[in-house]
């Protein structure tokens, strides 16, 4: 039996599956004083009627991390960088002081300057003297966030500037253990944001997993992470970075084990504020290509294409320019903002489900007359403005949900298809993404299938259940992992920055052997991860012959990950 | 961080071609230029945009060059890609998409000339020149100023333009006495319809920051604040570099940022440099950052030594004097036009031209008609040693009634004896071939 657990922004829903079924689901309401407890009594109620020792995995979607940073309820961090010729970087967006030391590694991962220890004894100066003077105010030690120029290319810097700062800090990240991919500033804030929710999670993870330990639960227990994928608890400790934004992974991979997933497509989340749009494209889902976002913070985290925009059953609807009358779809105004529930269920602002009940499509059982009349005046007060019928109107607000709906599926689809792609052979593929069906869930989506089906003029599905989809997504992801090797026959080095690896190689190291070596890692570090086989792959793979003055070498660069997956899909009926 | 000037690159480091695995124009050429954008995060800088290359067609190609046989033959896909990167990059500021643009595609292309039968210097498809008419195919008539800034002289640029009074051709390069290919002296100005508007600066080797700024504050702007192009495009070679293995210059990163930002280009489109880990990952850094409006203060080679680099003053007195004669040159031309073609009614411009990428010997005689109402039409008789003989006929874009008809009778009459006859109508942007 899996559990599966996602909290939102007002809700957290759980789900037990067993057999490809679900056996059972609940929804609570989110209390945000207190998100530990709110977790916790979720799992309890889940599981309380059902035997604990079935429970063969727990894993959990949270906005611990996510709001710990939107909140700024984060630890303070210092930072230490070496940045190298190059841009002049600021970090506005970081509260933290930032230190720059000299030295620098180039592209190749060659040592041009080396670090200067007078530097660094005169900056551990500084910075106790600093932390000194916070003591009283706060006695525990602070986090350093530690980031060199090309340190995925070679790591020793960053190395040697986190063991000569060891005792001074509490815990220290360095940047190239987050990510093999080249981007110095997204690098900083990643690193940054990993050290200051570093003590939240892990405050987070000691309890949850001493509170499940004393409900009896042994399962192992994951977290979500924004790619779809998931993370041993233990391990997310040390990168609780990993674990920002995962609430739209739930929903996508929620949406992957409730519908078959040959054809290339758009998934929708519609929900009460908003509509979250994905593409699956041969069968796994489209990625940011660097990394997600928050807030002002870019970072390398890994994570799901996801965009949200502001339309949902609770959007309000309004009339504009109600005096001219020639295109009148084009008068009503959809969104972007929630301004409270429909007038259905007692709001003040007629909204899309008031529109949905005028012409009868909602299948609400326990909808009183009362409630319908009142949600019919607010239609018909907006469509008098437009000399319309509440119902004629009502079909315009749908039809025009629809379109705002398409119109964004088509601006994101344009951008998708226009990434940068470095070879002849890619230019002349041209490899478009077209989706050839719509796929959707959500409050909402029932009644708008007919109309997403006129404006995309494809196939539109609905699930039967989906009403916790992103809890049956949590429940059954698997573990992710994403390794970058680099090896350089002419340094003779190799480089897996994620792993740690950084080890000498022979002048004849081939792509085949990159290869082979990658997917060992790759399997190796499955295994930890998870008891059920994950299939590791190669995405990405080049060798450049270098030519150095005399000598000659070979660069070669393979990416390599387990994909997001499933444990099992979701019999429905 | 947010660009000053909204910037579009077109960047094509195109891994998979190479003209040999050990050439300087193989797959690894702009990797590390690739990595050092990455790294430095330039894709994540607001108002900086990348943009792929949207393939070139035949007639884009036919508008510049007489391809020999035809397109299709003499043109890789891999070419036609690269072309295709440059017309995207003028595309992006014609169309309003971008203030600026910076295409980095490969293969290069500014000693590509008219006719072309392989590939020399290492280019076959003029690069900056399919990109260029293809706007004023578009777009209509411009007035355009490039500024070749490659080390090598831009001979297959200068071809193209050398007698277009509408598009002003500057190149400064290393003295074609000490390098490849061997052109681009200070007489040599254009023909009888644009006698002027070619003007070549050969530095002597070892010029650095100071001698390239020097000539840019007192040749180039000069010139180019009387001739008012609507248009300034740098053909941005990368091989002045200090660090380059097949030129002889001490110019710097910060140099060639100073020098955009001074130069102000709208389009500007990589063409050598094979320094490639020393030297493009900074410069190319560089050059963007000053064309996006940003501080490039901090971009600099890791080993980079002003005091190492410091140009010797017998270099500078030389440059001084060489860019008082070029601008002299450019404010009499008009006086020395006349003295270089008088009163002919034919001009001839006779030339052997060596393919040495593919080692071909072409044997030319450029046919330039002198008519009082336009540029005039003119006409290429040539033959390479693999066994063409072609006629190439180009009626000019501000070709009178009477040098149209011309051309189309002499397109008619013309084909005995020859393997193949082109006419470029660039009137009607018609091409043809037989």
């Amino acid at each position: 039996m899996l559990i599966g657990i996602d909290m939102g922004g007002t809700h957290i829903d759980g789900v037990a599956v067993k057999d490809n079924k679900i056996i059972k689901t609940i929804k609570h309401q989110v209390d945000h004083t207190d998100l530990y407890r709110t977790i916790l009594n979720a799992i309890y109620d889940l599981i309380a009627d059902l035997n604990k020792t079935q429970i063969s995995r727990v894993n959990l979607s949270t906005t611990i991390s996510t709001n710990a940073i939107v909140e700024n309820k984060t630890t303070a961090v210092d930072l230490i960088l070496q940045k190298g010729p190059g841009i002049n970087f600021e970090f506005p967006e970081i509260p933290a002081e930032v230190n720059y030391i000299d030295g620098y590694v180039d592209h190749r991962g060659k040592m041009v300057k080396d670090l200067n220890y007078q530097q660094l004894a005169a900056l551990k100066k500084d910075l106790n003297k600093a932390d000194d003077l916070q003591q009283d105010l706060n006695s525990q030690k602070k986090n350093l966030a530690v980031v060199t120029k090309f340190s995925t290319r070679n790591p020793e810097h960053e190395e040697a500037i986190a063991e000569y700062f060891a005792a001074d800090y509490n815990q220290i990240t360095q940047g190239h253990t987050l990510s093999g991919r080249l981007n110095f500033p997204r690098r900083v804030n990643t690193a940054y944001l990993n050290s200051a929710v570093y003590n939240i999670f892990q405050e987070f993870a000691n309890n949850i997993s001493a509170a499940l330990r004393e409900a009896e639960i042994t399962a192992p227990i994951y977290i979500l992470k924004a790619d779809g994928g998931t993370i041993p608890l233990a391990d997310a400790i040390t990168c609780p970075v990993e674990t920002i934004l995962s609430g739209p992974a739930a929903s996508f991979m929620g949406m992957s084990a409730l519908f078959d997933n040959r054809l290339d497509s758009v998934l929708l989340d519609i929900g009460g504020t908003t509509t979250d749009i994905f593409f699956l494209v041969d069968g796994v889902p489209v990625f940011e290509p660097t990394g997600i976002t928050i807030g002002q913070n870019k970072t390398l985290v890994r994570a799901i294409y996801s965009v949200s925009i502001g339309l949902g059953g609770d959007s309000c609807l309004s009339v504009e320019n109600s005096s001219v009358n020639d295109s009148l779809a084009a008068e009503i105004k959809i969104g972007p903002e929630r301004k409270g529930p429909p007038l259905l269920f007692g709001g003040a602002t007629p909204t899309l489900t008031d529109a949905m009940s005028v012409l009868h499509k909602l299948d609400f059982d326990h909808l009183s007359t009362e409630q319908v009349v009142r949600a019919g005046q607010g239609i018909t007060e907006l469509a008098e403005q437009l000399a319309l019928s509440a119902e004629d109107f009502a079909e315009l607000v749908l039809k025009k949900a629809a379109q705002m709906i398409k119109n964004q599926v088509d601006c994101l689809l344009l951008q998708l298809n226009s990434q940068p792609v470095y070879t002849v052979r890619e230019i002349l593929a041209d490899r478009q993404i077209k989706p050839a069906e719509v796929k959707v869930i959500g409050g909402p989506a029932k009644v708008l299938t007919e109309y997403l089906e006129q404006e995309f003029k494809l196939n539109v599905l609905l699930p039967e259940e989906f009403k916790v989809a992103n809890a049956i997504g949590a429940a059954l992801a698997q573990p992710t992992m994403e390794l970058n090797l680099l090896a350089d026959t002419g340094r003779k080095i190799l480089i897996i920055p994620e792993l740690n690896i950084y080890e000498k190689i022979g002048s004849r190291y081939s792509l085949a052997e990159g290869q082979k070596y990658i997917l060992q890692c790759l399997n190796q570090a499955a295994k930890q991860l998870s008891d059920s086989e994950l299939a590791a792959e190669i995405i990405e793979e080049s060798s450049f012959n270098m030519i150095d003055g005399y000598s000659r070498g070979k660069n070669i660069r393979i990416k390599a990950q387990i994909k997001p997956g499933l444990s099992c899909k979701i019999e429905q009926g | 961080m947010q660009a000053k000037n909204k910037l579009g690159l077109v960047f094509f480091p195109a891994f998979d071609w190479a003209i040999s695995p050990s050439h300087p124009e193989r797959e690894e050429r702009l990797l590390y230029t690739q990595d050092q954008l990455f790294e430095e995060g330039v894709q994540d800088i607001a108002g900086i945009e990348f943009y792929n290359p949207v393939p070139a067609t035949a007639q884009d190609v036919q508008r510049v060059h007489f391809a020999v046989p035809d397109v299709k033959t003499r043109f890789s896909k891999s070419h036609m890609v690269s072309m295709g990167g440059a017309i995207e990059a003028f595309d992006l500021v014609f169309s309003g998409r971008a203030e600026k643009s910076f295409a980095l595609v490969r293969p290069p292309g500014h000693h590509a000339q008219r006719v072309v039968y392989g590939d020399r210097g290492f280019c076959v498809g003029n690069i900056e020149a399919v990109g260029l008419e293809a706007m004023r195919a578009k777009y209509g008539d411009l007035r355009v100023a490039v500024i070749d800034t490659d080390c090598h002289h831009g001979d297959g640029t200068e071809d193209i333009y050398w007698n277009d009074p509408d598009t002003l051709f500057i190149s400064f390069h290393q003295d074609g006495r000490t390098l490849y290919p061997g052109t681009g002296y200070i007489d040599d100005a254009g023909g009888p319809g644009a006698y002027g508007y070619t003007i070549n600066i050969p530095l002597p080797p070892k010029t650095g920051e100071q001698g390239y700024l020097y000539v840019l504050d007192n040749v180039i702007m000069p010139i180019l604040a009387e001739y008012k192009p609507d248009l300034i495009v740098n053909s941005a070679g990368q091989d002045n570099h200090y660090s380059d293995p097949i030129t002889n210059m001490n110019f710097t990163a910060q140099g060639y940022a100073i020098l955009n930002e001074r130069l102000n280009p709208d389009v500007a489109i990589l063409e050598g440099g094979y320094s490639i880990e020393s030297a493009l990952p900074y410069v190319n850094t560089g050059i963007i950052l000053a064309m996006a409006g940003l501080d490039y203060s901090g971009v600099k080679e890791p080993d980079y030594d002003p005091n190492r680099l410091r140009q010797d003053p017998r270099i500078t007195e030389y440059i001084k004097e060489l860019s008082a004669t070029v601008y002299e040159r450019w404010q009499k031309r008009e006086v020395l036009a006349d003295k270089e073609y008088g009163r002919q009614k034919l001009v001839r411009k006779k030339r052997n031209i060596y393919y040495d990428t593919d080692g071909i010997m072409e044997n030319q005689t450029q046919n330039f008609k002198v008519c009082p109402d336009c540029s005039g039409l003119n006409y290429i008789d040539s033959s390479s040693d693999w066994g063409s003989k072609i006629k190439g006929i180009t009626i000019p874009r501000d070709a009178c009634p009477n040098c149209q008809k011309e051309g189309y009778a002499l397109y008619e009459k013309s084909g005995s004896g020859l393997t193949n006859v082109y006419l470029q109508d660039r009137v009607n942007d018609r091409y043809l071939a037989k």
